[in-house]
């Protein structure tokens, strides 16, 4: 495999790093929207109306939902010329899991979207980045109408590791949005500096 | 949506419709490239601004080429050429053994990120 940077003519970019985050989370938890508020280009998104029928999911509290994730979203956020994050959302159905495996290679960390509305919805992403080892932190998308449950008392009820961070946050906000992912990169630094320690 | 004029609107087929063309039929049925699996983001370099004309070469291979001059990662090029990544990975497996395009891993998977790139990550988040 080449390893070397393209510098032949001297006038093309270099190769940049580019990191990959995942944003995971059940049916409608605000993956695309979240994607969308933070990245600069579009995501790429493959939307299929929901017919209703052969293994539909269940939309009950998510009724307005008409069409469903197939592929990925995907964004980028430029941090400098040589460092770029991309932004995946992960299909949120059962019969997409063969592509997380995928996604999650390589990637720095993920994002767990929760509903309190159908918190159990992000059950199946938890354990797949506990199993793999994946850093991971939980956004409670808090939409207005909804009440807020505090996410110690959401963490509880996840029974995560104390150490995983859980926000609050509106993934329609760029700003909090951004705040989730600093959040992210946070934690993988500090668990990287805790490793590094205990060698 | 606003309509564009110089297309004409067809009763039957929109863009909601999807691709015309099944998507490996660009690939003549081959789903996996030669050669090993591409990363989502290892990136694209063209060997040459265009590709010389060649039967063993589709217009998607020539599109390529043609994007990937600045180095350019692969869900980038399935999302500008409005391919699928598979179709992309097959793509660029029949170029890379043409010699028309270099491709650049990102570090192995196992090894833990470097803290001074987080660091960088965090403060031009905060820059934003």
């Amino acid at each position: 495999m080449d390893s070397v940077r393209s510098d032949r003519d001297g006038t093309r970019s270099r190769i940049p790093v580019a990191l990959k985050i995942l944003i995971a989370g059940g049916f409608g938890a605000g993956k695309t929207t979240m994607v969308g508020s933070v990245s600069e280009i579009r995501p790429l998104q493959t939307e299929e109306v929901l017919t209703g029928v052969e293994g539909a999911d269940d939309t009950s509290g998510v009724e307005g939902k008409r069409t469903t994730t197939v592929t990925m979203d995907f964004g980028r956020i430029t941090i400098t010329d040589d460092l770029q994050l991309y932004l995946f959302g992960t299909p949120g159905q059962d019969r997409f899991w063969f592509l997380w495996d995928e996604l999650s290679q390589g990637a720095l960390g993920a994002i767990v979207l929760a509903d309190t509305r159908r918190l159990a919805d992000c059950f199946p992403s938890i354990d797949y980045f506990e199993q793999r080892g994946t850093p991971f932190v939980v956004a409670v998308n808090c939409f207005d109408t909804e009440r807020r449950f505090g996410s110690e008392a959401i963490a509880r009820a996840l029974d995560l590791d104390p150490d995983v961070p859980v926000v609050e946050f509106d993934a329609r906000e760029p700003l909090a949005a951004r705040n989730v992912l600093i959040e992210l990169v946070e934690y993988v630094a500090r668990r990287q500096l805790l490793a590094a320690g205990s060698r | 949506m606003p309509v564009d004029p110089l297309r004409a609107p067809h009763d039957w087929l929109d863009h909601d419709a999807g691709p015309v063309v099944r998507p490996y039929a660009m690939t003549q049925g081959r789903v996996a490239p030669s050669g090993c699996e591409f990363d989502l983001v290892a990136f694209v370099v063209a060997t040459m601004a265009n590709a010389a004309p060649s039967p063993s070469l589709q217009p998607e291979h020539h599109a390529i080429v043609g994007a990937a001059w600045e180095p350019t990662p692969i869900v980038e090029l399935a999302s500008k050429l409005d391919l699928s990544l598979g179709v992309v990975r097959v793509l660029l497996g029949d170029l890379r053994s043409a010699g028309l395009i270099s491709l650049y891993e990102p570090p192995a998977a196992s090894q833990p990120h470097d803290v001074d790139v987080l660091k960088a990550v965090v403060n031009g988040l905060r820059a934003l």
